[in-house]
């Protein structure tokens, strides 16, 4: 039901938020030793996101009940000594391109709650 | 720990804030305390720096930040003679903490710009947030 009306942007932004909070989690650790950046790959996300909640029905399309597929440890620009990989002016920039990314997907997800409202009213 | 509530973006993001506070407060004492004086070299000054640790919450993948600690960094006092200081030994020395008062300062300013990022972050998601909320 929820993937037929909101299409391919409710799972986005779910995977948007989630990559939120793994940004975060970087930003976050910018200075604890041996710490590795990860991020999600959005595509590959939403690709086994997508195709897990067609093919079983429920369960492995539960966010919460297993690791998020597409993680990948970033690879930094240049090593540093104590084995941290957070390079923040790119933690900066992800974050922000994944925030816009955010916002324009709600704009899509709001788009299509008023169209429906709209059509239910029978404006 | 059994009894804690799932890690927010918000809980997330106190605790590294509250990890750099600890950071900067442990680079600030030892500035404060750069060029303090002992008679004895035990009982010189030595600086302490904050331990971080990765907090990772595996029921919703966010990983935090928790400083495990403070450890006494093991350098040297400086032996400096000055047989005029009234804290001067029997030999006339006296023993200065050996604090690099530039690195502390870079500590502290790397403290406060990651502490501003945290900031920086937390104010993006909450706005996000709250768009999404309001949206009917």
């Amino acid at each position: 039901m929820n993937e037929r009306l909101f299409g391919i942007h409710g799972a986005a932004l779910t995977l948007r938020s989630e990559r939120m909070g793994v940004i975060a989690s970087n930003i976050a650790n910018a200075a604890t030793p041996g710490f590795k950046a990860r991020d999600i790959d959005f595509n590959a996300a939403l690709d086994a996101r997508l195709s897990g909640g067609r093919s079983s029905s429920g369960a492995a399309s539960d966010p919460r009940t297993g690791p998020i597929s597409g993680m990948v440890y970033r690879q930094p620009t240049m090593p540093s000594l104590d084995g941290n990989t957070v390079e923040l002016n790119r933690e900066q920039v992800a974050f922000a391109e994944n925030a816009v990314a955010y916002s324009a997907t709600l704009a899509f997800v709001q788009g299509k709650v008023n169209t429906i409202t709209r059509a239910l009213k029978g404006e | 720990m059994p009894d804690q509530p799932p890690m927010t973006l918000f809980s997330m993001t106190t605790r590294a804030m509250s990890a750099q506070m600890v950071r900067m407060n442990a680079a600030t004492s030892n500035l404060a305390n750069a060029g303090s004086v002992s008679s004895t070299e035990e009982g010189a000054y030595r600086p302490i720096r904050a331990v971080f640790a990765v907090e990772l919450d595996r029921a919703s993948g966010l990983a935090g930040v928790t400083s495990s600690g403070l450890v006494r960094s093991e350098t040297a006092p400086t032996k400096r003679y000055d047989p005029a200081h009234p804290l001067a030994d029997a030999d006339g020395n006296v023993w200065e903490a050996g604090v690099d008062e530039t690195s502390e300062m870079v500590e502290i300013m790397d403290s406060a710009r990651q502490y501003q990022n945290l900031v920086q972050a937390l104010q993006t998601a909450k706005q996000l947030m709250l768009e999404t909320l309001r949206s009917q």
